[in-house]
Order: C-alpha cells, then sequence, then structure tokens
C-alpha cells in the first residue's frame, strides 16, 4: 500500500471509500477488518487534514511567460 | 320580417379565425414593443405582452421555440418578436403566436448570430454526443478572462469558498472588442498545449449584447469546439447565451455559476471523509462486538472440556484422600496410644517395686551395692542393706556357727 502523506485528496478519498465498501461486506477476517480499519482511520485524518491546509493557489500563463521559455 | 339566421360563437370564431390565418401579411410579421407580463411557465411555453404608447398584443411562444431563443425577455425590455397573428377561441382573443424573438435595433447582428449558430449547428458542434465530461475533482482548473474583470474576482472567490484545494492557472485575455477573438483563441490554445488543466472556464461577466459579442465569433466558437480539454462557458447573465454557450461542453449562466459547476463543495467533501470514517468505526465495533460474542460463547462451551474441570475434580479426590488419611493417622494413633499404655502396664507389674510391693525384699551389700544372690556374695561380718517396699534396714551377716547357735537358742 501506498504512503498515505503522499497521496492527493482525490486519491485519498477514492481508498477510503473502497475501505468502507469492503469493510461494509462484512467478508473479512478480524486481523483484515482491524488493519484496513486502521488504514481507513489514517487515510480520513489525511483528507480532514488536505481540507483543513487547503489554499487557492493561482498561476498565470501568457505570452511573456511562454516567451521567457516558462 | 324575419331577422337573418343567427350563427354560433364557435362559427363566428373560425370564420375570423380562417380569416386571420389567410392573410399573408399577418403570418409572417416582426412585431417591435416593451415586453410586460413576462411569463415562463413550468411546461416551458411563454406568456407575454408587447406594447407600445397606445397598443398592446398578447404574445405566447410554445416550447418548441423557447428552448432555441438566445435571450429571455424580461418587463421592459424593447425587443422585436416575429410569428404569425391568429385567434384564440376560447377567449375570442387575437394573440402573436412568436416563434422569434431579438432585442430592439439588433436585427443585423440578430441575423449574424442566428446563420452562424444554424451553420455551426448543421455541421454538427453543438451535438450532445460532443459535449465531454469533466472529473468531479479538478486538480487544476484553466480560467479564460480578464485579469483585471470582475468575474475573474468572482470566479476565484467561489473556488476559495467551495473548492481551495484546486490549483488555478489563468489564461489572461481580453474579453471584448475587436481584438478580444484572437485573444481569447490564444489563451485557449495556450491552456491547452503548454498545461495539463482538467477544465477549462471561459468567463465574462455581464454587459451590453455588443459587449458579449466575442462569445458569438465564429473563431472563438471553433477555438472552443477544438478544445482538447472540456470548457464550461460562463458569460454574462442567465439571460444571455452566445454562441459559445451552445458549444462548450456545459453551459453556466454567469462566471460564478460556472465555477460552481467545476468544483465539489469542500463541505460536501468534509462530510463524505466524515461519514466514511464514521461507517468504517460503526463496521469494526460491531465486528468487535460480535466478535467478543462468539468468544465468549466458545468459551462457554470449552468450560465443559477443559483440564479445568478435570483438575477441580482432582483437587476434591485429593481433598477426600487427605481427609480419609487424616482419619487413618488419628486412629492409628490411638491404637498405639492403647497399645503403650498396655505395655506401660505390664513392664510395671515386672518392677522391683512392684515385687517390693508384694511383700520380696532386695539385698545388696552396704559397702559396694552388689547384689547379694547367695551365702557366698556375702562372708560373715559383711554389712548389708535390705531394700523393702516402704524402706530399707540395714544388717550384718552372722556367721553360720553363731547362726546355729541362734537357732538352737530359739527353738
Amino acid at each position: 500500500m501506498s504512503d498515505i502523506s503522499e497521496l492527493s485528496f482525490e486519491a485519498a478519498f477514492e481508498e477510503l471509500e473502497g475501505i468502507v465498501e469492503r469493510l461494509e461486506s462484512g467478508q473479512l477476517t478480524l486481523d483484515a477488518s482491524v488493519s484496513l480499519f486502521e488504514r481507513g482511520r489514517l487515510l480520513a485524518a489525511h483528507c480532514q487534514a488536505i481540507l483543513d491546509n487547503a489554499e487557492l493557489r493561482v498561476s498565470q500563463i501568457d505570452e511573456n511567460s511562454l516567451q521567457n521559455g516558462e | 320580417m324575419f331577422a337573418r339566421q343567427s350563427i354560433s360563437v364557435s362559427q363566428l370564431t373560425t370564420h375570423i379565425q380562417q380569416l386571420f390565418d389567410t392573410d399573408v401579411i399577418l403570418q409572417d410579421i416582426w412585431v417591435s414593443g416593451e415586453v410586460s407580463n413576462m411569463t415562463r411557465a413550468s411546461s416551458g411555453h411563454w406568456y407575454f405582452t408587447i406594447k407600445d404608447d397606445k397598443a398592446a398584443l398578447r404574445c405566447v411562444m410554445w416550447r418548441s421555440s423557447t428552448v432555441n431563443q438566445t435571450t429571455i425577455p424580461q418587463n421592459g425590455d424593447a425587443i422585436e418578436v416575429h410569428g404569425g397573428v391568429s385567434v384564440y377561441a376560447a377567449r375570442g382573443e387575437y394573440q402573436l403566436y412568436a416563434d422569434i424573438i431579438r432585442p430592439l435595433g439588433m436585427g443585423d447582428l440578430y441575423q449574424e448570430f442566428e446563420r452562424l449558430k444554424a451553420r455551426l449547428a448543421a455541421e454538427g458542434l453543438f451535438d450532445a454526443e460532443r459535449k465531454r465530461a469533466y472529473p468531479a475533482m479538478p486538480q487544476r482548473i484553466g480560467v479564460v478572462t480578464s485579469p483585471t474583470a470582475a468575474a475573474f474576482q468572482d470566479v476565484l472567490n467561489v473556488l476559495t469558498r467551495r473548492f481551495p484545494l484546486a490549483e488555478v492557472v489563468l489564461s489572461p485575455t481580453l474579453v471584448q472588442g475587436d481584438d478580444a477573438p484572437p485573444q481569447i483563441v490564444r489563451a485557449l490554445q495556450r491552456l491547452n498545449d503548454y498545461t495539463d488543466v482538467d477544465v477549462i472556464l471561459l468567463v465574462r461577466g455581464g454587459g451590453s449584447i455588443e459587449d458579449l459579442w466575442s462569445f458569438n465569433d465564429e473563431r472563438v466558437a471553433r477555438a472552443v469546439a477544438a478544445s482538447r480539454i472540456p470548457v464550461i462557458s460562463g458569460v454574462g447573465h442567465e439571460t444571455d447565451f452566445t454562441i459559445v454557450d451552445f458549444v462548450s461542453d456545459s453551459r453556466a449562466p454567469t462566471p460564478s455559476a460556472a465555477a460552481e459547476l467545476a468544483t465539489p463543495n469542500i463541505d460536501d467533501l468534509r462530510e463524505g471523509v466524515n461519514l466514511g470514517l464514521l461507517r468504517i468505526t460503526d463496521v469494526m465495533r460491531d465486528s468487535l462486538a460480535s466478535h467478543r460474542q462468539d468468544l465468549n460463547a466458545t468459551r462457554r462451551a470449552l468450560r465443559h472440556t477443559s483440564p479445568q474441570v478435570f483438575v477441580r475434580n482432582s483437587r476434591q479426590r485429593v481433598d477426600d484422600l487427605n481427609n480419609r488419611l487424616l482419619g487413618g493417622e488419628k486412629r492409628l494413633l490411638s491404637l498405639l496410644r492403647e497399645r503403650l499404655r498396655a505395655r506401660e502396664a505390664a513392664l510395671h507389674a515386672a518392677s522391683p517395686q512392684a515385687l517390693l510391693e508384694r511383700g520380696y525384699a532386695i539385698v545388696t551389700r552396704t559397702e559396694d551395692g552388689r547384689r547379694v544372690r547367695s551365702s557366698h556374695d556375702a562372708d560373715p561380718g559383711t554389712g548389708i542393706t535390705i531394700q523393702l517396699a516402704a524402706d530399707e534396714l540395714k544388717a550384718r551377716i552372722e556367721d553360720k556357727d553363731t547362726h546355729e547357735r541362734y537357732k538352737r537358742t530359739l527353738f
């Protein structure tokens, strides 16, 4: 599994949704459930942190910046 | 004299209707006036009145025509309406059945607009299957507009509030005037060629129809159609429609609305995350509870087959045995004690003291304490001690003759 801190909100949220589905299917051993739950908890915390710290970034692409090789 | 035979209201109305419907002028006419009583029915039909200072004309436009209109008339607007005049029999009123509405004085522009629209539509540029979906959660959002316009600020405000996770890439351009169309085209190309934005917002704030005209430019329309990246248009106000709106993948009524259309709401995302957490926590709690229940049941079942039971039973047997053992010991001791007492009694019966009690005496030599068992042990003159039950006597052995003498003397 990938390092949670590297995940984008969308990727983390998608994985969290997958975990919700797998846990709710109820087809897992206790061990598997516990580790999935733990990862889900961390994913949710990561998502919340991203939402809490999000700040709109604005850049510009115009003819000058293209000419300057940006 | 009899009056001529009367006719029914329906018959009269039908007659008038035929007069209207066969009149070439009435059936293909442009009428100008000011809009009032504008009503947009939920059915999609529009009902309104146009008037000047002396007269009023009721107008109706069916849904089949309203969906094609580029402007929704507002009360007070000066407009020109095209259609045919006929009779609404149920009320006995004549009215204009409109199929085209255009702002007054825009005749030439309007015709240009309609021609371009028809041409692009014929090319299939407006076809529904051309419309592309854009991601629900765009990471990068391109914005084509004037950096100094209120529209750009509106977009930034909406994005800051709704989806600050996004990165905005502004591709600046003029949005009105003759230079605007080629600049808009170039701004769209820049985003397509040099960025990987997920969606483009092509926006401009409200203005007059001339102000918005760049968005009816064929070059702009074709650039939107050619864009690799999905384009959401948000030009002018809710009532303004431009050619770009028809070509774009999604049309928003205003710049702010375009920004909203392109992004999820952060509050919904927060709720989604919380809900996810809540659901896995619930599942986990239930799962743990049910496992605990299983465990308890198993523990109960195990108790019956467990060595604990054997151990407990054994312990009891040990206790039993122990008790029996203790009882045995006690009995054994008392038996021994009894025997001991018997031996003591026997021993006592055999003791010298017991003999003395019975009248026997023990004789020892006084000088050395040796027992005197025969006459040889004590010569005459020897001091002896006679031990009796109560006390003792001291005596001296006489010689035999003296003894004999005594005997004779005595007997």
